[in-house]
């Protein structure tokens, strides 16, 4: 019974697969793929559903997938099944499922049909990965998938401003939320010795032994899946891009930002439950997170004057609810409150064109001058005090400026000029020497081995900064973000021998991918003879190849799952000692700020307004 | 108009200026086509479209690529292109002219449009835009909405600057980053100049250019409040905003964000500005690009107009009079132009008509219940009459999903666990069988059939808001004289004459009254048609017109009727009035009028790729039916998409031409009207209403991004008056890229059957409407009744015009022609088969 929860997986896999091979121009067969896979996984799972019920609904789970193996350490992709899951593909199945046939003819002759069907494919398959995952890894990739169709699918329109504007911005919350993930999973490997299953959660005893040497390291695990957690599923502080996720065509932003997409950091809860369930001041933290957000998000909610945006906030104070529900330990209510929140908004965003004929006709017939509203009653002062806040989303876009980006920012500006050649300059003999060093470890004084790995990762994290922050050259930026990888393996390299095959696995999709892309930018550059930073130029418009083979690159080099680089990530991780918790947040910070470079790059130079078509574009505002 | 501006500014003459050139779109529930560059419309068409390209940065043609496609296709004809080139720069330059046009490669310059703004980003690398659109978006959409928040702008009643101020003066937080700008708002020291002189700085010469710049970064917010300024009345819940009060607002926004960026010490925008931009209304030079452009529209307009000209020329024979079996009044509109068609192919005994379909009677009209009036006439006429709909309830069924309890804390986490299942199987239905729902927008809602109508007046003396209640007698029969003579209606009358209004039906579409009647300022025409028909069925007035010269026989009865043009379903109204004799040839009509609409509802199919135009008629219609109701279908119709033509004449002209639904069809008869006194009418509401149906569809083709709404998938509706990109995006007038991806951008061919001179002198008597042909915004040419011979209107007179076109196709059934092609299909002449 186990072995057929692969099939829920390779169904996904295998039409994602199929539909890029279907030409664009053949919107029928294109829809066709994309409905005979849903449809496949939807009629699957009720044959599933029904066997698993008469089972008397047992967990399961499959431990079978070994992609990558040594000594001390192996790296499995797991699989899992339970009343979480089958909640999950229910709704996620039936969802898509529907909106797939209503793109067919909603999308009918709209550039990117295609790139319609692929992108929302992939992420239903890394939605199943996700719910199907039974351990951080497998869990790991299918939120990458997650996140870089999530950013596809907001940048659909590429060629105007504030769809690739938002698209970045919300990657790059994601992004923070993804820092979480990784945290959790190096600290949660150090403590059980090993790359955890779901399942072995489930065991009390374990997860207590564990737990009661090292109380501050399950705070700490769970305070970083929170972060996942809220960063996935719009909560306090990262409310705001919830709302600015809604730049594709309807039928997408309905599933991705009205139910599925959004509903994924109430699942990373669930699943990890029973990891937390007996630290009651987390708990506690989730409960009043979840508590503040719901409020807060009902006052702005109330303020909106655009449809999408009301459902937006209205759905976070749901999900803030729900946040309740699941720290209070009532998953059933949780559970049918996150199905009837996502069909509900879902159905709401794609009736969300005919309220202006509904509410104009209400109001014509049934027209009374003023409501008056519960804030009436209130003071003047404080009336008008909550109203403008909740207009200006209580600050909480300029909060994440003001403390997350602008001192990035700040730091990548202090590192001054820099260019192709200076960073070659200094990355060569810094480097050589670095490794000469690796080689004679007897040359070095004692205590070196402690500060070099930092050392040598705050030089990527400076770099990667830099890249971040580059206003003028795209290639620079490319090769430090490629670098970047090079200094990070370095400086794990000093804290503990391991095998050079590790590093030659981390490095090997990054260099051959990083090559790439310096190709494809130095072609562009060639071919248009400005591609700096200052600004998007929207180059997907007119060499569409390029950009993709970019894209491939980008995902290549952030360590995306299409290259051993993603094993050597998590390997490498495995190698930083938990007490080393400045070289971990060190090296989750380069990772991070390297996606967001990355993504940077990718969105300046191909995606945006075409800067040489100024009579083909939209204003910049619309 | 276009002159350089002024070296002293004037606050008045400014907005007044920015005014004139904003879009004038108003909110969604009143959207009325117009043409879109209106504030250029002053200039001849040519001059017009490349300034305001030049000015304003708008795509106003094809691209060379484009036409040049059109070209190797066959489309744009070669004979015709010389003709043009030759009639444009002579015989001898026609080689080297050909060569520019085929191969030519050319550059167009940047627009003049902000440049000066665009400093602050180039000079003082600060993204202005992205500091300020965002929050005054935000507010201004708060501050207008009509209906979607649920905590409303606390202060409104004051204006917009001032319920702002005082929402500054008493709250604990502000909308401002930093004390300056709060203060000058709060101390009144906000006079425009004032502003500019910090933000600017001394030079005067630049405020205009820069206050342009600023409101054009957001054209669609800036022309909602603009018309809502100028036309409080457009929103049901009314506010007061003006263009001066958003501008203020912005520049202290503008001065709020460099204060935030900067600190409170940075310099104006004159400092380091190495030179002047090159001032906004400066002439436009023409171009080599804009002539070769021109050259290539020209020859694109006249490959189609050639053929339709010469099909009109066709001498056909009158048919004997027979006795006429029904007449049926329809709107002039393009959409209509087939169902005539297939109405006189089913019932060669029936006469059709065109007239603009508000049938010559204008009023306020108040459904039962309704808190608000109607306008039911074309848009520019204010109307002094008011008809009500009496004696019927109305019941309006609800939907939870659009009330605002679902977005409550705690309503929402009781619906969402309830009524939330119930939408997933709602979705559900609504994409395995699409149905009516409250969302929809149906063209038999506007008024219910059974009602009464308070159409004749009893008090000229009672007034309700300054409207009298109904027409008096006199004024009845004043207005069907008017429009019975205007299109030659004044004798032979069938024993019923159907006066058929028009109306659409659509779901999730928020440009729902786009697909409207224009004449009846974007509601469907059912009240008209009633109205029209009540009066011209009233003895009263039958008595008064007797006397006048029209004599409608006692036998003959008016039947009013509404067509949903998506759904191609007829309704007719006070079919019970009718006698037994009538009542039995009413039938026998229905009958032909619903083969006729399914007949028609085959032709439009062909254009829709998930219908299969070989299927069978119910097949096919039901088809498009349901693309009425389905959430899914962003195309319920086609609307005005490939409208061209516009004939004013007789039947004769064009009966026996398929025009493939893109004409404008008004029937005249000069017979009737020796001097123009009913022409010059029919011309005055002829040459706006589809001259502006015309030119949007135009511009919303050519630059779809600028001057249309963009595609409608990803549009979010702001607060019930506008759609928007994402939640910060600028509002979107002008048509989604849905409505006219199928559209020609050729101009309006205006046909009129009379005599040149009387034509010349009809056009010539308002200069209002004289503008629209001798700048060229409308193409017009004059048949001559007695030898059917042809004169283009130019340069103010009538020239004689003989149009190169192959032999026209004959086809005596287009059935096998319109199930074969998506495209636009050519001018067929329709012979019946019996003809040789």
């Amino acid at each position: 019974m186990t072995k057929i929860l692969v099939l829920f997986i390779l169904i996904p896999l295998a039409g994602f697969l199929v539909s890029l091979a279907v030409p664009a121009r053949k919107e029928g067969l294109m829809s066709q793929v994309a409905f005979g896979t849903v449809g496949l996984t939807l009629f699957g799972f009720q044959l599933f559903a029904l066997y698993w019920l008469v089972q008397g609904s047992p967990t399961l789970n499959l431990k079978e997938l070994v992609i990558y193996r040594t000594d001390g350490y192996e790296f499995l992709i797991d699989f899992y099944f339970d009343k979480v899951t089958a909640t999950y593909l229910f709704v996620g199945s039936i969802l898509t499922f529907l909106v797939t046939i209503y793109s067919r003819y909603y999308l009918h002759r709209e550039g990117g049909y295609k790139r319609f069907f692929n992108t929302i494919l992939f992420f239903y398959l890394g939605y199943n990965l996700v719910i199907f995952s039974g351990n951080f890894e497998t869990l790991f990739i299918g939120w990458e998938i997650l996140g870089i169709s999530s950013f596809l699918l907001i940048a659909f329109y590429r060629d105007r401003y504030l769809p690739v504007k938002n698209a970045v911005k919300v990657f790059s919350i994601y992004r923070v939320g993804d820092v979480g993930i990784l945290l959790a999973m190096w600290m949660s490997h150090h403590l059980f010795g090993e790359n955890i299953a779901f399942l072995k959660l489930n065991n009390y005893e374990l997860v207590h032994e564990h737990l009661q040497a090292h109380s501050w390291v399950g705070v700490f695990i769970s305070l970083m899946l929170l972060i996942a957690a809220a960063a996935k599923s719009a909560q306090l502080p990262f409310s705001t891009w919830l709302p600015r996720a809604m730049e594709g065509p309807t039928p997408s932003s309905a599933i991705f930002y009205g139910s599925l997409s959004v509903h994924m950091g109430v699942f990373l809860l669930l699943r990890t439950f029973p990891f937390w369930e007996h630290q009651l001041s987390i708990r506690m933290v989730i409960g009043l997170l979840g508590l503040i957000t719901s409020l807060v998000a009902t006052g702005i909610a109330r303020v909106q004057s655009s449809v999408k945006s009301q459902v937006a906030y209205s759905s976070i104070a749901q999900i803030g609810l729900i946040f309740v529900e699941i720290a209070a330990g009532w998953h059933y209510l949780a559970l049918i409150h996150f199905a009837g929140n996502a069909f509900l908004r879902t159905y709401q965003l794609l009736v969300s064109p005919s309220v202006v004929v509904y509410r104009i006709r209400e109001q014509f017939y049934h027209f009374v001058p003023r409501h008056h509203t519960v804030e009436d009653s209130l003071p003047k002062r404080m009336e008008y005090s909550i109203y403008m806040l909740s207009l200006k989303e209580w600050n909480l876009d300029s909060f994440m400026y003001h403390y997350l980006w602008n001192p990035v920012k700040w730091l990548g500006k202090k590192l001054g000029v820099l260019n192709t050649t200076k960073v070659l300059v200094f990355f060569i003999p810094v480097y050589a020497c670095g490794l000469y060093l690796l080689v004679n470890t007897q040359l070095l004084p004692l205590g070196a081995h402690r500060y070099l790995p930092v050392i040598f990762s705050v030089i990527g994290v400076m770099m990667v900064l830099k890249s971040f922050t580059e206003r003028i050259h795209a290639r620079m930026s490319w090769i430090l973000v490629v670098l970047n990888h090079f200094w990070v393996a370095l400086a794990v390299n000093f804290n503990e021998q391991f095998e050079v095959t590790h590093t030659l696995l981390y490095l090997s999709g990054v260099s051959v991918f990083g090559l790439v892309g310096y190709l494809a930018l130095h072609r562009l550059k060639y071919l248009e003879g400005s591609i700096d930073m200052d600004r998007f130029h929207g180059h997907s418009y007119k060499h569409p190849k390029i950009a993709l083979v970019f894209l491939l690159s980008c995902l290549g080099v952030s360590g995306f799952p299409i290259t051993p680089t993603f094993l050597g990530e998590d390997l490498i991780f495995s190698h930083i000692h938990e007490d080393q918790i400045a070289l971990a947040f060190l090296t989750s910070l380069s990772f991070i700020v390297d996606g967001l470079a990355i993504i940077r790059i990718y969105a300046r130079v191909f995606l945006g307004p075409h800067s040489r078509s100024v009579y083909e574009m939209a204003y910049r505002s619309s | 108009m276009i002159q350089s501006d002024s070296d002293v500014f004037n606050e008045q003459t400014i907005l007044h200026k920015l005014r004139h050139y904003l879009p004038a779109q108003a909110p969604l529930k009143d959207f009325i086509h117009h043409n879109t560059l209106h504030a250029f419309q002053a200039l001849p068409f040519d001059k017009a479209i490349f300034s305001a390209s030049a000015i304003l940065g708008y795509k106003v043609s094809l691209t060379l690529a484009e036409y040049r496609h059109q070209y190797a296709k066959g489309r744009i004809r070669d004979e015709v292109l010389n003709q043009i080139i030759i009639k444009k720069k002579g015989e001898a330059q026609l080689p080297e002219w050909k060569q520019k046009l085929l191969h030519g490669v050319y550059h167009r310059p940047m627009p003049r449009i902000g440049t000066l703004r665009a400093n602050w980003k180039k000079l003082h690398q600060v993204d202005l835009d992205s500091l300020v659109h965002p929050l005054l978006f935000r507010i201004l959409c708060s501050y207008l909405d009509q209906g979607i928040a649920i905590w409303n702008f606390p202060v409104w009643h004051k204006g917009f600057l001032a319920s702002i101020r005082e929402l500054e003066r008493t709250s604990l937080t502000s909308f401002f980053r930093s004390s300056r700008a709060k203060e000058l708002l709060l101390k009144g020291h906000c006079r425009i100049e004032q502003l500019l002189r910090i933000l600017v700085g001394f030079d005067r010469t630049l405020y205009a250019h820069y206050l342009f710049d600023q409101q054009f970064a957001h054209q669609g917010w800036s022309g909602m409040v603009a018309v809502v300024e100028e036309h409080p009345e457009t929103l049901l819940d009314k506010r007061k905003i003006s263009l001066h009060d958003l501008i203020v607002f912005e520049l202290l926004l503008e001065i709020d964000a460099l204060d935030f960026y900067f600190g409170p010490y940075w310099l104006p925008l004159e400092q380091g500005l190495h030179e002047k931009p090159e001032p906004l209304f400066a002439d436009v030079s023409v171009t080599e690009l804009d002539e070769v452009t021109m050259l290539w529209q020209e020859a694109f307009e006249w490959s189609y107009y050639n053929p339709v000209l010469a099909g009109i020329q066709v001498a056909v024979q009158d048919k004997p009079a027979r006795e006429k079996s029904f007449q049926a009044v329809f709107c002039i509109d393009d959409r209509e132009c087939s169902l005539r068609r297939y109405l006189e192919q089913t019932d060669g005994r029936c006469e059709t008509f065109g007239t603009p379909g508000f049938f010559g009677v204008e009023f306020y009209f108040q459904p039962d219940h309704g808190k608000f009036y109607d306008k039911l006439c074309p848009a520019p006429v204010t109307p002094k009459y008011l008809i009500k709909e009496v004696g019927i309830r109305r019941k309006h069924s609800r939907d939870t999903h659009f009330t605002q309890r679902t977005h409550s804390l705690l309503g929402g986490w009781l619906i969402s666990q309830t009524l939330g299942f119930w939408s997933a199987f709602k979705l559900f239905l609504n994409i395995i069988r699409p149905s009516i729902s409250p969302a929809t927008a149906t063209s038999f809602q506007h008024m219910h059939e059974h009602s009464r109508l308070t159409i004749e007046c009893r008090n000229p003396e009672y007034k309700e808001k300054g409207l009298q209640l109904g027409f008096t007698i006199e004024e009845m029969a004043e207005r069907v004289e008017a429009v019975l003579r205007s299109i030659g209606m004044v004798n032979d009358f069938a024993p019923l004459v159907y006066v058929v209004g028009h109306g659409a039906s659509s779901v999730n579409n928020p440009h729902y009254a786009a697909y409207d009647c224009g004449a009846c300022s974007g509601r469907a025409g059912s009240v008209n048609a009633r109205v029209f028909s009540f009066m011209a069925n009233h003895a009263g007035v039958r008595a008064l017109l007797e006397r006048r010269g029209i004599t409608i026989p006692h036998h003959t009865r008016f039947v009013g009727g509404l067509h949903d043009t998506t759904r191609d379903e007829i309704a007719f109204f006070d079919e019970d009035s009718l006698q037994a004799d009538h009542n039995l040839l009413h039938k026998q009509n229905k009958r032909v009028f619903l083969h006729a609409l399914d007949l028609n509802a085959k032709e439009r199919s062909r254009r829709f790729y998930s219908v299969d135009t070989t299927s069978s008629l119910t097949k096919i219609h039901n088809a498009i039916k349901l693309r009425s109701v389905s959430l899914f279908e962003p195309r319920p119709e086609l609307n005005h998409a490939t409208n061209a033509l516009c004939i004013i004449g007789r039947r004769q002209l064009t009966r026996h031409l398929f025009l493939d639904r893109r004409a404008f069809l008004n029937s005249f008869d000069y017979r009737v009207d020796p001097d123009g006194k009913y022409l010059f009418n029919i011309v005055k509401a002829a040459a706006p209403v589809c001259g502006g149906i015309n030119l949007e569809y135009f511009f919303s083709r050519t630059d779809n991004q600028k001057l249309g709404a963009g595609t409608k998938l990803p549009h979010n509706v702001m607060g019930l008056f506008g759609v928007a990109n994402g939640i910060d995006g600028d509002l979107r007038p002008g048509l989604p890229s849905q409505m006219i991806e199928i559209h020609e951008p050729v101009r309006l061919l205006m046909v009129i059957e009379h005599y040149p001179e009387v034509v010349l002198h009809t056009i010539q008597r308002s200069a209002e409407t004289y503008e629209w042909f001798v700048n060229q915004w409308i193409h017009l040419v004059v048949v001559h009744p007695d030898t059917r011979e042809l004169f283009v209107f130019q340069n103010g007179n009538f020239v004689l015009y003989k149009p190169q076109a192959p032999p026209i196709p004959r086809t005596t059934d287009v059935t096998k022609i319109i199930e074969q092609s998506h495209d636009d299909l050519p001018v067929y002449e329709l012979i019946s088969s019996e003809q040789p």
